[in-house]
């Protein structure tokens, strides 16, 4: 499976959460499939996808699921000892690991060679890491909801986009529906 | 006056109650205050655009955030000022040591030091450069502006501000 056929898959289960949704292709998908005003989707600054879902988590109760992907955590590292040392129960990190910058065309990134993500997230001291073939993420996304731990996934799929719009949509109209639908 | 508690009770006052810090040995002191308090979260992060991400992240969340960083890591956020904290007008205070400036001891940090500014204004950043303790009167009126206009601002905090290093 490809990024987009996950989207589709899960999106009856994102719907009715707020969804912090990486840079570029993985953004216009998801807004594509099934946009909400639950979705605050990263128009640019590559990489800080996890960062803000960490920070909205730790602000406020309501759980927070982070669509990210391979090539921006790793130009992020950072971030997974910042979530292993505070991300709060309600904080699920989904990382689309497709081992390849999928927005840019596809170039392969070190998660297609050596690199495992799932073992990185470990060992910075993220306790409950879930490594999910595609076809299972709806289940296993599900489960991370009701487990009340925070979550860290790593999704394994194929390199792949799905031909979607730009976003067209103002970052400041964005920012506050999004902004509405947390304090709703 | 105890300049770190004054700083951290001025950011409380002001409704900050999320914190992320990157260490400056300028900013120890003022860290190790917001550390302490009940009233704040602290979360450290390892980069500063990472820190920035936090913020916006607390921000929607309905936490007022701030940022403590160096002015060393200007080069490294610009993006995120740009691309994040601006494009999608959010307010960021960020107290800033401004190492490399008078009184500085260590001559690299005044590469970082020459560019500081340039590139605050560049990016069309308030910045208020405090350099007498008494000038800290002044961050109450910042913090207040700041989450007012919903931009990042930048606060200059120089070794004369802080006290020199002793023997400098
Ligand atoms: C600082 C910076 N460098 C490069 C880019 C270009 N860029 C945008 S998205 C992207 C790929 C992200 O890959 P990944 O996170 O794995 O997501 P995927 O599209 O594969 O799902 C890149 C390199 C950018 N936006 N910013
Ligand atoms: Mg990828």
């Amino acid at each position: 499976m490809i990024r987009s056929e996950i989207l589709r898959e899960i999106a009856p289960t994102l719907r009715d959460q707020l969804v912090v949704c990486n840079i570029g292709i993985p953004s216009q998908e998801l807004h594509a499939i099934d946009d909400q005003p639950s979705n605050f989707y990263m128009l640019g600054t590559m990489g800080l996808a996890s960062s803000i879902g960490l920070g909205l988590a730790l602000a406020q109760p309501k759980p927070v699921i982070v669509i990210d992907g391979d090539g921006s955590i790793l130009t992020n590292l950072g971030t997974l000892p910042t979530i292993g040392n505070n991300a709060p129960s309600n904080y699920i990190l989904m990382i689309i690991d497709n081992g390849s910058y999928g927005s840019t065309g596809d170039q392969p990134t070190y998660t297609s060679q050596r690199t495992d993500l799932t073992g990185m997230a470990r060992a910075a001291g993220c306790a409950r890491v879930v490594e999910v073939q595609d076809v299972d993420t709806g289940p296993v996304l599900e489960e991370a909801l009701a487990s009340g731990e925070a979550t860290v996934m790593v999704v394994k799929c194929d390199s792949g986009n799905a031909k979607m719009p730009v976003i067209t949509m103002d970052p400041v109209v964005i920012r506050d529906r999004f902004m509405k639908a947390i304090a709703s | 006056m105890n300049i770190d508690k004054r700083i951290a009770d001025d950011m409380a006052a002001n409704g900050i109650s999320f914190v992320t810090t990157v260490p400056c040995k300028q900013l120890a002191g003022v860290i190790e205050e917001i550390d302490q308090r009940e009233d704040m979260l602290h979360i450290p992060s390892n980069k500063e655009d990472e820190g920035m991400g936090l913020c916006a992240g607390a921000w929607m969340g309905g936490k007022r955030p701030a940022i403590i960083m160096q002015n060393t890591a200007i080069g490294v956020t610009i993006n995120t000022l740009a691309t994040l904290i601006q494009y999608y007008r959010m307010p960021l205070p960020m107290l800033i040591s401004y190492r490399g400036e008078l009184r500085e001891p260590v001559a690299c940090q005044v590469e970082m030091a020459v560019h500081t500014k340039a590139l605050l204004a560049q990016l069309n950043i308030p910045t208020y450069h405090l350099h007498w303790q008494k000038d800290v009167e002044e961050l109450d009126n910042i913090l207040k502006y700041t989450f007012m206009c919903n931009k990042p601002v930048a606060i200059l905090t120089d070794a004369n501000f802080w006290g020199g290093y002793g023997d400098q």
